[in-house]
C-alpha cells in the first residue's frame, strides 16, 4: 500500500473477542501506528478484558486515561462506560455521555473522532457484531478518506454489525479474517 | 440534519457564549465539546449554526438549557462501587476522628453522588459530622439535586451498584414512589448539604475542604484547564486532605500534581501533600 497510515481503529462487540485476539496475536511487534479498539464489553466488568487481550498479545494492550498520549506499537482498548475520543493533537479524550445505540463505548464515536483526526491515514476495521453501532462511524470514515475493511458477514459470527456497514456504503474491502491479517501485517512492511 | 461543525464555528459560539454570558467554555476538550454541539442542534433542532447563534444571542432562557446540554450531565448513585468502598474503608476512618468532615462535591450534576455519599455517612454514623458543599455550573441540575426526584427506571442500575458497594439496607429504604414515573429521595439526606451555583473554570476557592469529589468532570477541559482547575483544588484542600477524580482520569499530566500524593491508583483518589 502506497499511503502512510497514522492508526489503525478496530470496532466489534458479540463474537469479535477471538478474532481480535488473533489480530494481536499476530501482529508485528512494533508495529508502527497505534491500534484503537473499541468493543462492546460488560460495563461491570472493568477488569480481565485487558488481562485476557494481553495474553497472546504481540504488542502492549492498556485502557488509556484521559489525555493519554497516543502512541505508535501500542493498542488502546476502549475501557468500560467510558466513551473513547480521538482529540486533536494525538491524544485520548474520554467521556461519560450518553449512551449511543445503547452503547458506551460506542463505536461510532470512536470511528468518528479517530476519522476527524487521522482523515485518510487512518484504516478503519469493522468485525463481528451484534447491534448496527460503529456503521455511521465507519461510513463517516469513509466520506473523509479512511481506509475501510468490513469483516465478511458470512464468515463474522454475528452478522449485523458487518452488514450495518454494508448497508450504508462500499468499503474499499470485506476480507475474511486471514485477509485482515495479511494486511495488517503488511502495514508493517 | 447537521453533519459535521467545524473548529472555526465551534470557536464562534464560545466566543458569543463568553461575551455575552460569562461562561467559558474556550478550554473545553475539543473533540467531546463538538460531539455536544451537534447534540443540541439535535435536540433543538437547529439546521445551522447561525440559527444557533441567534438563538443565543437572543434567548437567555435557552443560553441556560445549552449550558445544561453542553456540559455532560450522565451519572450514577454509587458509579464504580469499588470507589465507593474505598471511601468507606479506607478513607472516612482516617476523617472519622475530626470534628467535622467537610466534603465538596464538584460538579454535582443532578445530585446522584451526593445522595451516594450521604447514605454512605449515614450507614457509618458520621452524618451528623458531615458539612457538605454541592456545586455545580447549572442552576437547573442543582434543582433537581435539591428535590431528589429521579425516574424510577434508573433505580434499578442504582440498586445494583448499591449492592455491589455493599449497602446496609436496600437502595429503596432511602425513596418512596413520587408522581410520573419517579421516586424521591429522602429530603434528611441533604440536611447537612449547601448548594451552590459554582463555575469551576471562572470561580475562585471558596473554602477548604477534607474531601473534593470531582468525578469524570475535568475530562471534559483540555489539559491547560484541567491543570488551572487542579490548582484551584488544592488551594481548596486542607493538608493530607483526598482529592477523588474518575475512574479513567489522572492529574499525572498536571503542574498542580507535584503538591499532591497518590492515595490510590485504582480508585483515582489523591492526597494533597504540599501547602
Amino acid at each position: 500500500m502506497e499511503r502512510t497510515f497514522r492508526a489503525l481503529v478496530i470496532g466489534g462487540s458479540a463474537g469479535s473477542f477471538p478474532l481480535v485476539t488473533r489480530i494481536l496475536h499476530e501482529i508485528p511487534k512494533n508495529f508502527p501506528m497505534p491500534v484503537l479498539l473499541c468493543l462492546h464489553r460488560l460495563k461491570h466488568v472493568r477488569h480481565g478484558f485487558v488481562e485476557a487481550l494481553s495474553i497472546k498479545s504481540n504488542i502492549p494492550v492498556v485502557e488509556p486515561e484521559d489525555k493519554e498520549p497516543i502512541k505508535a506499537g501500542k493498542a488502546y482498548l476502549a475501557p468500560s462506560n467510558y466513551h473513547m475520543y480521538v482529540e486533536l493533537g494525538n491524544h485520548f479524550a474520554l467521556s461519560t455521555d450518553e449512551m449511543v445505540k445503547f452503547s458506551r463505548p460506542s463505536i461510532d464515536l470512536t470511528f468518528e473522532t479517530a476519522s476527524y483526526a487521522y482523515r485518510d491515514r487512518m484504516v478503519g476495521i469493522m468485525l463481528s457484531g451484534a447491534n448496527t453501532d460503529g456503521a455511521d462511524g465507519m461510513y463517516k470514515a469513509h466520506k473523509r478518506g479512511a481506509y475501510t475493511i468490513v469483516q465478511n458477514p458470512e464468515e463474522a459470527s454475528v452478522k449485523t454489525m458487518p452488514e450495518g456497514c454494508l448497508k450504508l456504503f462500499t468499503p474499499d474491502e470485506v476480507l475474511n479474517l486471514d485477509q485482515i491479517i495479511k494486511f495488517i501485517k503488511e502495514l508493517s512492511v | 440534519m447537521i453533519q459535521d461543525v467545524e473548529i472555526k464555528e465551534l470557536r464562534n459560539i464560545i466566543t458569543v457564549v463568553k461575551d455575552m454570558y460569562n461562561y467559558d467554555f474556550g478550554e473545553y476538550a475539543i473533540s467531546s465539546f463538538k460531539r455536544r454541539i451537534i447534540r443540541i442542534f439535535e435536540i433543538f433542532k437547529f439546521n445551522t449554526v447561525d440559527e444557533l447563534l441567534v438563538k443565543i444571542k437572543t434567548d437567555k432562557v435557552f443560553v441556560e438549557e445549552f449550558v445544561k446540554e453542553v456540559t455532560v450531565n450522565t451519572t450514577e448513585m454509587f458509579r464504580d462501587p469499588t470507589f465507593w468502598r474505598k471511601l468507606r474503608d479506607d478513607i472516612l476512618p482516617i476523617l472519622s476522628s475530626n470534628t467535622n468532615i467537610r466534603i465538596w462535591h464538584a460538579a454535582c450534576s443532578s445530585g446522584e453522588e451526593v445522595y451516594s455519599m450521604a447514605i454512605l455517612l449515614k450507614e457509618m454514623g458520621l452524618y451528623e459530622k458531615a458539612i457538605i458543599t454541592a456545586s455545580d455550573i447549572n442552576e437547573d441540575v442543582i434543582k433537581t439535586a435539591k428535590t431528589g426526584i429521579y425516574p424510577a427506571r434508573n433505580m434499578d442500575l442504582n440498586q445494583s451498584n448499591y449492592e455491589r458497594y455493599g449497602g446496609k439496607y436496600k437502595l429503596d429504604d432511602y425513596y418512596k414512589d413520587a408522581k410520573d414515573g419517579n421516586v424521591q429521595f429522602d429530603s434528611k439526606l441533604i440536611s447537612n448539604v449547601t448548594f451552590k451555583r459554582f463555575d469551576l473554570v471562572l470561580g475562585a476557592p471558596f473554602s477548604k475542604f477534607d474531601i473534593i469529589l470531582c468525578r469524570n468532570v475535568m475530562i471534559y477541559f483540555n489539559l491547560e484547564l484541567q491543570d488551572k482547575v487542579v490548582a484551584k483544588f488544592s488551594e481548596s484542600l486542607f493538608k493530607n486532605a483526598f482529592f477523588a477524580v474518575g475512574q479513567k482520569e489522572t492529574i499525572a499530566w498536571c503542574k498542580a500534581a507535584k503538591s499532591y500524593s497518590t492515595y490510590s491508583i485504582e480508585e483515582k483518589i489523591y492526597r494533597k501533600v504540599l501547602e
